[in-house]
């Protein structure tokens, strides 16, 4: 039908706003991935000699790995050797102050609403400042201090609390889990580090923004996230990167701990770069994230919506120890043009009455794939485990993909495991009732997607739940004609 | 005139369904259309509403002067047509409010208007949930999901309060409607009626027309009005049924 071509042609059409570049100084480490390189980047971060063994071991298991095979999209060839693994803004040795960090830095976080000036930030949000390979700045670091929060960059983290790093480093991904996440183990260069001591409620929303500038280099951070008995914090995640023609990998590991009725909520709002409608460019996101409920009641949330990347790979997991532990999995994730997704959960049922709930709501538009696969196991040991996993796919226009793979693995008899699933195209008729109610197209699509995607919507915190929902009507724009 | 359609001729999927139709309405009337089931009434809606499915094969049709046909549904809602719908859709997920709010915002935007601050958003709201007797509990609900047959069709009146519309078509608005709830719809169109808009209601028992009372009534039977008269030509059909029309418009058109 004519609609759904030119809904299918708008779509194609639709623009990046973040796409601009930050003219800056950088420093920039030549491609190639070798021994030398991984020395040279510890050097950099005059990191102790525990950690320098750590990623050459990565190295190593990272050099005997192969690629996966089980996706569902071609697995694109990366050259590692072509890849840059280190690239930071020049004279910055270390910024006490915001004044000391290059305004222009300041400007490009402020240009993606990411004011670090802590006078404009947005009230309750502290906020980790990574651009490229480099922590920035982090905003209400003396507020939380007060708490005994620890909210850094994991540069820092290394030199001031080298204890608490040691103990929890990889110690939920391993060094050797899969070849992205060696790759990041071997050539990590930032990213944030949490730890939220005992009985403690995190005071206000930690965030970390994620800025890739610098060509020809990969993005590889790596997050840890510790809350110790009792404790509880909500964590948001976002990232943007120029348009650029050719694809950038994005290679991150992300480690949560929570220990005895500790809480973690963890939101991402991914969006970088999607490549362009031909399929030209794009990040290629492959992402190792995985929390682990170490002790009894424990409770991890993930909660994400991708609507960026030429390609996705991801799968937020929780290995549910602790008795009485709770996993959760809210995923939003549209994909348009030749954009390709494969991303949902893993949930690992150990402790006796685990339970874990999965919410899937897969958009897909273009010609763009949109998978769903899950993996829900329930060991031996876990009776009565609980989950129950929802999975819904919405179409727009005839060109597009959605699968859904949900596999189940149970060894106790008393597991209840529960798995419902729908697919759906985008309404017509629901599209002309709001026509005829003067509403155009556009927004029509942008308020149906919106209310599909509301339950997911609904776990995010109050101030970026609006943002998601722009950035969906953004994505989406000129989706059906 | 307000609405002036000419020989109006439009298929679905390759089958002819309206094959001549000449309608003119003037700011004030009320015309009813009757017809059997299957006659073409629904997708003579459809057709001023701009439902893309619909090819007009012929005739034209203006509004206020200007080409109907040439205008995409959300500008002929704009500009004031309305259509309360026989089957109105589920929107999962998006409140009745929320909906509201973006439909009337686009309503003033096309009339040069700013958006009304929620405040009188909602004191606008409240004013016209009053005069359909609408259920302040499904505000907030999403739209349509689960409301019972009644509770659609009389947020359609609701809708229909609030964007102020010049011509509103009702697709029989009166179907699963028990007679309290005819007696409130009808009270609150009457309540709307104005020497400046006017309506065109679409049904199929002449029991609506006891409360809404019309200036003309037509009968629309295989894609074409085959009769036109006053109030009485409605309760000529309901003494009468559509058969003897059938047997007639047969021996008028000999069978192929
Ligand atoms: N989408 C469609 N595809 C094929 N035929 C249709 C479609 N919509 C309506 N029709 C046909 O058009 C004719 C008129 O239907 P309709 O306008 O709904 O009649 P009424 O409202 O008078 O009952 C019927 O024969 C119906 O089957
Ligand atoms: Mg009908």
């Amino acid at each position: 039908m004519a609609t759904e071509n030119e809904i299918i042609q708008q779509l194609a059409d639709k623009a990046y706003e973040f796409g601009f570049e930050t003219t800056i100084d950088m420093e920039v480490a030549p491609p190639g991935l070798d021994e030398d390189i991984i020395r040279f980047i510890s050097a950099k971060k005059e990191e102790p000699e525990w950690l320098l063994e750590w990623r050459l071991k990565a190295y190593r298991a990272f050099t005997k790995m192969k690629m996966p095979d089980w996706q569902h999209f071609k697995m694109p060839e990366i050259d590692f050797q072509q890849l840059s693994y280190y690239a930071a803004p020049k004279n910055q040795a270390k910024y006490n102050s915001l004044d000391e960090v290059d305004p222009e830095l300041l400007r490009t976080f402020e240009k993606l609403g990411i004011p670090l000036d802590e006078q404009k930030a947005l009230s309750g949000v502290a906020v980790d400042a990574v651009f490229d390979s480099v922590s920035v700045a982090t905003t209400f670091r003396k507020e939380l201090a007060e708490k005994g929060v620890i909210f850094c960059s994991f540069g820092e983290a290394v030199k001031e609390h080298p204890e608490l790093v040691k103990q929890y480093l990889g110690s939920v991904v391993p060094h050797s889990d899969n070849i992205f996440a060696a790759l990041n183990a071997a050539v990590f260069s930032d990213g944030s580090f949490v730890y939220i001591p005992k009985g403690v409620r995190c005071p206000m929303e930690l965030s970390t923004y994620f800025r890739i500038n610098a060509r020809n280099t990969g993005q590889f951070e790596r997050t840890l996230i510790v809350a110790d008995e009792g404790a509880y914090v909500s964590y948001l995640e976002g990232c943007t990167a120029p348009m650029r023609d050719e694809n950038q990998l994005h290679a991150a590991v992300v480690e949560i701990v929570a220990l005895e009725n500790a809480e973690v909520k963890y939101s991402t709002v991914q969006n970088w770069y999607p490549g362009d409608k031909e399929g030209k460019g794009g990040i290629y996101n492959f992402v190792t994230k995985r929390g682990i409920c170490k002790g009894a009641k424990a409770k991890i949330s993930w909660t994400q919506v991708e609507t960026g990347s030429a390609i996705t790979w991801k799968y937020p997991s929780v290995i549910l120890a602790g008795d009485n532990s709770v996993g959760e999995f809210y995923s939003v994730a549209v994909t348009s043009n030749l954009q390709q997704a494969d991303t949902g959960t893993k949930m690992f049922h150990i402790g006796k009455n685990t339970r874990s709930h999965i919410i899937s709501k897969g958009i897909s538009a273009g010609r763009s794939q949109n998978v769903y696969r899950g993996l829900v196991t329930v060991g031996p040991k876990a009776t009565h485990a609980r989950n129950f996993t929802q999975c819904d796919s919405l179409l727009i226009g005839d060109r597009c993909g959605a699968h859904t793979f949900p596999y189940i693995e149970s060894k106790n008899p008393t597991a209840m495991i529960e798995h419902e699933a729908t697919t759906s195209k985008i309404g017509e008729d629901q599209v002309f009732y709001l026509n005829a109610r003067g509403i155009d197209t556009e927004q029509a699509v942008a308020l149906i997607v919106n209310g599909y995607a509301k339950e997911v919507l609904n776990q995010l915190p109050m101030e970026f739940a609006v943002e998601a929902q722009k950035l969906l009507s953004i994505t989406l724009e000129g989706s059906v004609g | 005139m307000m609405l002036n359609i000419n020989d109006l001729q439009a298929r679905v999927e390759e089958k002819a369904i309206l094959k001549g139709i000449n309608l003119q309405i003037n700011p004030g009337e009320v015309h009813a259309i009757m017809g059997p089931n299957g006659s073409g009434k629904s997708s003579l809606a459809s057709v001023l509403a701009g439902r893309e499915s619909y090819e007009v094969t012929g005739g034209s049709v203006t509004f206020d002067g200007k080409d109907l046909l040439d205008m995409s549904p959300e500008v002929r809602a704009r500009e004031g047509l309305f259509l309360a719908f026989q089957y109105p859709v589920e929107i999962p997920g998006v409140s009745n409010m929320q909906f509201l709010k973006a439909a009337v915002t686009e309503h003033r935007a096309h009339k040069g208007l700013p958006p009304f601050t929620p405040k009188e958003f909602l004191a606008f709201v409240k004013e016209k949930q009053q005069l359909v007797q609408f259920d302040s509990q499904l505000m907030n609900r999403s739209l349509n999901e689960g409301f019972s047959g009644g509770e659609k069709k009389r947020n359609e009146i609701l809708q229909l309060a609030m964007l102020e519309p010049k011509l509103s078509i009702l697709d029989e608005t009166d179907s699963g409607l028990d007679i309290d709830a005819l007696r409130i719809v009808s009270e609150g169109v009457n309540k709307l009626r104005s020497k400046d808009n006017a309506f065109l209601i679409i049904t199929h028992y002449q029991r609506l027309l006891d409360y809404i009372v019309p200036d003309f009534v037509h009968v629309l039977y295989n894609g074409r009005i085959v009769r036109s008269g006053t109030r009485e030509l409605a309760l000529e059909l309901e003494e009468k049924g559509y058969d003897w029309l059938k047997e007639e418009m047969h021996l008028q058109e000999p069978v192929q």
